[in-house]
């Protein structure tokens, strides 16, 4: 089958595909608002994540100004932030805040829900070749709720007590008693009604990707046929049903020992002077529920970049994913460890020290996959004959700041280190290298590998290299120092080093780092620039598949409707990375294989 | 005004990288758009290359710069810690290898196999011995880093020696408080519905029990240099953690569940102030878990002294029994010489923000 014949049958369906979506009569709303096309629902999640991820990233814009500059004042700040900010110097107050929405927005709002709710919902369907997903309209509710839980968490930010201000993490008692912290009032209350509705998009978006996976492949996409992209987004959805619900228990039992008097994390406490009639409950217990839903979090987050970054290496590379059912295997591993780990990050709460001990083994046995998964990427890009679009350069970051992220892991995962490193900056440069930066890359890659078949047009090719070349080495300049600070004991969410003997030598490089951040920041705006632009100005895409890929995607039409396949559904007869075999470049999925084609797979 | 100036010259910025931008891509289409993919191909894999070259040295600088300033020059200041020191070191040497191999064979591969005219991809699918090696070798490693890890982690868990100083701290927003047992060696009983009754009674003691007659409670805690101590951590109103980043020792201080840990000081502040060549040195207690807006002042000192120092300083204290209740004191014509934790109520111990 040539292309050109592809190209000719696509055209020729599109005219009919025009026809057909005229004859349904669609509405603005149906189509863009309350649309159950699982296309434009990614969409909704992706620009909705952006905007969040702007608004996460400004406010470490604004909490870097205080760290690097803590003698200096900002006056402009008062401008913005009102009592917050007088006399253009943060409030402490207002700090922590900011630490708390600044993670609580980029964990939960941009890299679960915009990560994995875009391309979930964009590649699944289109990959394993269904028209939509199981359930368009559980579909379509779960970006609503989302979209509620946005509101509400915006909402928070605007209320006079200030939005939660106890890290991300919310541990109670600080989080339960509105005596003990500003944030801990009506703000908290916001918060937990927020990641409520969270939840609950996660779990309907969840059971609707398993289920198509699972139940809506075409004729012949057996599992092991299925992209990596697929595999990994499977797991995730897995992770994700399995775990939030954990963290919604918590959360409720957070909100009654806030508003209806129980006990479940409160004892013994006298806070501003008043004492407390709780007694008997355990403030660890917030704990294991939040990491039991937080430590296959950081999975959730990783596992999509993971995928997607695998695919983009190997069409890139023009050579097949080393490893495939390696490949599948590990991802397998990890989302299995994954709800095995959570309480290394309860190494210092007074843990039994021998429960301590299984989780450093489990903890460090995570590593074997990672691995497995690295010098299969190295071995991808071996001998390849690499194509360096900008998806491909964000996927080799991607790898890149997964090793340096991911070797850190195995100073914090040794409890007898963590007690040192614990709560100190080398766990900020830890998991923002492999769980913040490298998931971003994830994102990215996708971005630009994709934006073809969502819009239809490419993004500009030197502003993307710009916003690589930035990202890059922005984010290794400022997290990589930060480890020596860690190493040094410098705790994490500090408003101000300076009267600490211990730790204020660290002002110049803090300053450096701030410097950085704001850099970084401006280029992820260009990004964003580049994305809207390109959505209407962009270069048309000309060619059915760009970037000569096997997978299923690029055999819809150049902008497919709502069913995506204007005719049959094509059949699958092979795995997707047969790339350069037997002397030819790329052989998409739909091909049947040849009678003297070689067996290689 | 300035602000304005600032915003004006980033936008301007932003206009001509964009400006650029769109420029490259009309110069593409005149180019030959295939052209220019090679161009770029070329830029961007001598720039991965760079990028791993100047990053290594960068990666060196950063320690040239920073390692100084880590408190592992000067080594730990606690028997226990330098095996925390030692896991470390242990820790750089395996993964340090690891991050430069592969991070080396990533951008070296990115630059070598780049496109190039009539070159052919090698179709390498899988190889069983290769994904064998790569999964058993790191296997080995964590196994040596697990068995290394988990026999000082059980040796710095263990019980306390037997002859171990004890000390109670605790936390509240945001300060620490300290209290010592006395000639007795038994803390008093405590109930956190005693707080303040008497007025003054902020740790909320059971001053019915007679141990608790000669505890004494300070603001600062000393210690003598080379006998293990054993802290007991208490917390009053939200979760703090005691940080002692000097003795590489760190233990979450949660209401109503006490923790505990141990260590040997080996150096006096002194000792440290010479060692570290900084006068002003002082082994501080950090608050390490957040706990509140005024969690980055919660600051703590501990003063390492010799042993004699040490005892002087205890015969100093006067009971807290005897502050709160001055008409039991024998020695009351006395002036009590610490008082300043017992007096402050909690609210007075908020942290002062610049």
């Amino acid at each position: 089958m040539s292309s050109a014949v592809t190209l000719q049958d696509a055209t020729g369906h599109m005219a009919h595909d025009a026809h057909h979506e005229h004859h349904h009569h669609e509405t603005f709303i149906t189509k863009y608002v309350f649309s159950q096309d699982h296309k434009t629902i990614a969409k909704q999640f992706l620009i909705t994540g952006i905007i969040w991820a702007i608004i996460g990233g400004l406010f470490s814009v604004i909490f870097r100004l205080q760290l690097g500059y803590p003698d200096q004042t900002f006056p402009f700040l008062e401008d913005f932030l009102g009592h917050w900010a007088k006399g253009g110097k943060l409030n402490p107050e207002f700090y922590y805040a900011l630490v708390t929405m600044h993670g609580t927005v980029l964990v939960f709002f941009v890299l679960t829900a915009g990560l994995s709710g875009t391309f979930a919902n964009f590649l699944i369907p289109l990959q394993v070749g269904a028209r939509d997903m199981a359930s368009p309209m559980l579909n379509m509710l779960s970006y609503w709720f989302f979209f509620l839980a946005s509101i509400i968490m915006v909402a928070s930010l605007f209320v006079q007590t200030g939005p939660a201000s106890g890290g991300w993490t919310v541990y109670p008692p600080l989080s339960a008693l509105g005596d003990a912290s500003m944030g801990s009032k009506i703000g908290m209350d916001l918060w937990l009604v927020g990641m409520a509705m969270f939840i609950v998009s996660s779990l309907l978006g969840g059971l609707n990707y398993i289920t198509t996976i699972l139940n809506m492949r075409t004729k012949g996409m057996s599992m092991t046929r299925m992209p990596l992209t697929i595999w990994a987004l499977f797991f995730t959805a897995i992770l994700g049903v399995l775990s939030f619900p954990v963290l919604l228990s918590g959360a409720i039992l957070l909100l009654f020992d806030r508003n209806l008097g129980t006990s479940f994390y409160l004892s013994d406490i006298v806070v501003a002077g008043k004492i407390l009639p709780n007694e008997g409950g355990s403030a660890i217990l917030f704990q294991h529920l939040f990491w039991f839903l937080g430590h296959p979090e950081v999975y959730i987050i990783l596992l999509p970049a993971m995928g997607m970054s695998s695919e983009i290496l190997s069409v890139n590379s023009r050579k097949p994913i080393f490893g495939y059912m390696a490949m599948v295997g590990s991802m397998f591993a990890i989302a299995i460890l994954a709800f095995l780990v959570w309480a290394h990050h309860m190494f210092v709460t007074g843990l039994n020290p021998f429960l301590g001990s299984v989780f450093v083994l489990l903890t460090l046995l995570i590593a074997v996959p990672s691995a497995i998964k690295v010098f299969n990427w190295l071995t991808t890009l071996w001998r390849g004959n690499i194509r360096f679009t900008p998806a491909m350069l964000f996927a080799i970051g991607f790898v890149s700041l997964f090793i340096s992220g991911g070797l850190t892991g195995i100073f914090l995962g040794n409890s007898a280190l963590d007690i040192h490193l614990h709560d100190t900056y080398f766990v900020i440069a830890h998991f923002h290298i492999v769980m913040g930066v490298a998931s971003f890359f994830g994102m990215f890659a996708g971005v630009y590998h994709w934006f073809p078949k969502m819009y239809g047009r490419y993004l500009n090719n030197t502003l993307a290299y710009i916003h690589f070349w930035v990202t890059i080495i922005g984010a290794y300049l400022i997290f990589w120092p930060m480890h020596y600070e860690g190493l040094a004991g410098m705790p994490r969410r500090y408003y101000d080093f300076s009267n600490w003997e211990s730790f204020k030598m660290f002002g110049g490089l803090n300053e450096f780092i701030s410097l950085v951040s704001m850099i970084v920041f401006a280029a992820q705006l260009l990004f964003v620039f580049n994305f809207f632009h390109s959505i209407w100005k962009g270069r048309k895409v000309r060619d059915l598949n760009p970037w000569g890929s096997n997978t299923l995607e690029w055999t819809t039409p150049l902008k497919p409707g709502h069913g995506n396949w204007p005719g049959e559904i094509p059949e699958v007869h092979r795995w997707p990375y047969d790339y350069g075999k037997d002397g030819r470049d790329f052989i998409p999925q739909t091909e049947p294989v040849g009678k003297d084609e070689s067996t290689g797979h | 005004m300035k602000d304005l100036f600032l915003i004006a010259i980033v936008i301007m910025i932003f206009l001509v990288i964009f400006q650029i931008a769109k420029a490259s891509e009309y110069v593409s289409v005149l180019k030959g758009e295939e052209k220019t993919r090679k161009q770029n191909n070329r830029i961007n894999g001598f720039m991965l290359i760079s990028f791993l070259v100047l990053g290594l040295i960068g990666a060196w600088y950063c320690n040239e710069l920073y390692f100084g300033k880590t408190l592992f020059p000067q080594g730990s200041a606690s028997l226990e810690g330098q095996k925390i020191d030692q896991m470390l070191y242990i820790t750089i040497a395996v993964t340090g290898v690891v991050f430069v191999i592969t991070q080396v064979l990533l951008f070296w591969f990115a630059y070598k196999y780049q496109e190039k005219e009539g070159k052919k991809a090698f179709f390498f699918p899988h190889n069983n011995k290769l994904e064998l090696l790569w999964t058993t070798v790191p296997a080995i490693f964590l196994t040596v880093l697990v068995v290394f890890g988990l026999k000082y982690w059980f040796k710095i868990t263990s019980e306390a020696p037997k002859d171990a100083i004890v000390v109670e701290i605790t936390g509240h927003q945001f300060a620490w408080d300290m209290r010592y047992p006395g000639k007795d060696g038994v803390l008093g009983k405590k109930h956190y519905k005693l707080y303040n009754s008497p007025l003054g009674n902020t740790l909320g003691v059971d001053f019915e029990d007679p141990e608790s007659w000669d505890d004494l409670h300070t603001s600062e805690m000393h210690l003598p240099v080379g006998k293990p101590v054993k802290l007991v951590i208490h917390a009053q109103d939200v979760i703090h953690d005691v940080g002692l980043s000097h003795f590489r020792m760190k233990m979450d201080a949660v209401p109503g569940i006490p923790t505990t840990m141990w260590f040997t000081p080996i150096y006096t502040t002194e000792e440290m102030r010479a060692k570290t060549g900084n006068p002003n040195f002082s082994y501080e207690i950090s608050c390490d878990q957040m706990c509140g807006k005024g969690h980055f002042s919660m600051r703590g000192i501990i003063i390492v002294e010799k042993e004699e120092d040490y005892k002087k300083w205890l015969a100093s204290q006067t009971p807290e029994y005897f502050t709160l209740y001055p008409d039991k004191n024998p020695k009351k014509e006395l002036p009590a010489t610490d008082t300043s934790a017992a007096a402050k109520p909690l609210a007075a111990v908020m942290p002062q923000t610049k």
